[in-house]
């Protein structure tokens, strides 16, 4: 997989082809799973990280399930490099910041990756565009299984796979979706979906889950049980709410224009025209500015602009991402001045 | 399981007999320390608890369990929250599942099973024990230790790739 090229293009679950993928950007299911004869990566020497490698990138070379995966040795890639799979969800920010030989198996269409000695040995993750957990689900246990016909992973009969983190064993399985909710945000009414989130023990988390900020009014909702339910009632769960939340949100979005079209298409279209002339331009206005365009396509309000246009540039517009395009090492400054020639390109592009 | 006088997860289970009264006690950290610093306070009053020293080492002791296939202590395992090996779960079992227990509510897997079955995973710890070993012996250049334990390792592969083969044949799967 040559990386230089991926500056030109986006992952397929970008391009807004799944349902709902006006408020869903994005599904995601990812397994944690362990070798059963090693230790947990982090306890784990450098002989024996390499090992556990080598052992899981002869999996990956035999295309699990069908499925073409492209090998990149994480460990002897630059910074920058590591950022930018970060950025395209490809690789965790831990597996990018860890130590140690380790790697990541990539699908062409960037569906599927499949990182080695992360925090466990292996993590699996399908990603699709839209509302599609289903399709997460079945890609995912055909890999899965296809990597368990040639090695015997950690399980145990009481506690299911064993990972390294108590709160993954079980099923390791986090089910994930990314949605857009920028009406939601804007009326404050998001509140009320966190809490009633947090009481059937669902996570919210920003886009780029763990610990990371909400950005561009995306949220993450996910699992955090793992243990003691079964994979079909974990996704089950999520794929009962998800729904609820998407026609909150587009009953918000109309509330919003029955009450104030004219305010609203003004704010969206100051953001379109910010957008396309600003000459420096930070990553969090740009990710607001951007946001408030995708709810004014979503609204009809701008009508000269795609949907995966706008989901490719909240990815294009981050650090690695500016920086490989320019071919250069980028301080905060210049960047922003990058960002705001790359946005002006981009969007004169489609005119 | 709770801890008896908060709702912290039990990680001490004491058994207290005192002039023939038995009684059983569950506590979190936090609460048998407490628990246990009282009881030797006590100890210069009373000298009656004979068994009181060993009972305030047992939360030393407890910190000091190591896994024997990786080696990390439970303490270690608290310190940085990842466990060292799949066996740990067995050698710290009593600790983990009143953890489990808290994280997940409950502590029976439910979900997906591998086809391969993981009547074999005493074997699979006995491996990860005698790969540590080997590496340790090869670099300390115990080259008859290490052939001894490439041969225990050769052969506990060999009788899991037959009994593996043996169970395809059987299986459906």
């Amino acid at each position: 997989m040559d990386l230089e090229s991926l500056t030109r293009t986006s992952g397929e679950w970008l391009k807004a082809t799944g349902p709902d993928s006006d408020i869903v950007m994005s599904s995601r299911i990812r397994l944690a799973r362990n070798l059963a004869d090693f230790s947990f990566p982090s306890r784990a020497d450098d002989r024996a990280r390499a090992e556990i490698e080598e052992l899981l990138r002869r999996q990956i070379a035999k295309n699990p399930a069908g499925r073409k995966l492209n090998y990149i040795s994480v460990s002897s890639l630059d910074t920058i490099d590591r950022q930018m799979l970060v950025e395209r969800q490809l690789i965790s920010r831990e597996h990018s910041e860890t130590h140690g030989q380790r790697g990541v198996g990539i699908s062409d269409e960037e569906n599927v990756s499949v990182m080695i000695n992360e925090e466990d040995h292996l993590r699996i993750q399908v990603l699709r565009s839209g509302f599609a957990l289903d399709d997460c689900w079945l890609e995912i246990d055909a890999i899965d299984d296809a990597i368990e016909a040639d090695r015997t992973y950690a399980f145990n009969d009481r506690l299911g796979y064993l990972t390294a983190c108590p709160t993954n064993c079980g099923t390791g399985i986090r089910v994930s979706v990314l949605m857009h909710l920028p009406a939601l945000v804007h009326t404050k009414e998001i509140q009320k979906v966190f809490q009633a989130l947090q009481k059937i023990n669902l996570a919210v988390r920003g886009l780029y889950g763990e610990g990371s900020q909400a950005m561009g009014d995306f949220y993450q909702i996910s699992n955090q049980v793992t243990l003691g339910k079964s994979e079909e009632h974990l996704i089950r769960t999520i794929q009962d709410v998800v729904p609820n939340i998407v026609s909150y949100e587009r009953r918000v979005r109309q509330a919003l224009v029955s009450e104030n079209r004219r305010g609203l298409h003004d704010q969206v279209s100051r953001a379109y025209g910010i957008l396309k002339t600003a000459r420096t331009i930070s990553s969090e206005e740009t990710m607001d500015l951007l946001s408030s365009v995708r709810l004014g396509i979503n609204l009809g309000l701008i009508d000269d602009l795609e949907i995966p246009t706008i989901n490719e540039l909240f990815i294009h517009t981050q650090p690695a991402h500016l920086q490989k395009i320019r071919h250069e090492k980028l301080e905060t400054m210049e960047r922003n001045v990058a960002r705001a020639d790359y946005i002006r390109q981009r969007l004169s592009e489609r005119n | 399981m709770k801890c008896g006088r908060c709702s912290k997860p039990a990680v001490l289970h004491i058994t207290e007999v005192r002039q023939k009264e038995v009684q059983a006690l569950h506590l979190c950290e936090g609460c048998a320390k407490e628990y246990l610093s009282h009881s030797q306070a006590s100890k210069a009053d009373a000298a009656i608890d004979s068994d009181s020293e060993s009972e305030a080492s047992l939360l030393e002791e407890l910190d000091q369990k190591l896994c024997p296939n990786c080696g990390i202590s439970f303490k270690e395992f608290r310190a940085q929250g990842r466990l060292g090996c799949p066996h740990d779960y067995v050698v710290f079992e009593d600790e983990l599942l009143p953890l489990l227990e808290n994280i997940h509510g409950e502590t029976t897997h439910a979900g997906k099973i591998p086809k391969r079955s993981p009547q074999a995973s005493q074997l699979q710890f006995q491996l990860i024990k005698l790969r540590n070993e080997l590496r340790t012996s090869v670099e300390e250049e115990r080259y008859e230790d290490a052939a001894r334990i490439r041969d225990s390792i050769r052969h506990i592969e060999e009788t899991r790739s037959k009994a593996e083969s043996g169970r395809t044949s059987n299986d459906p799967d």
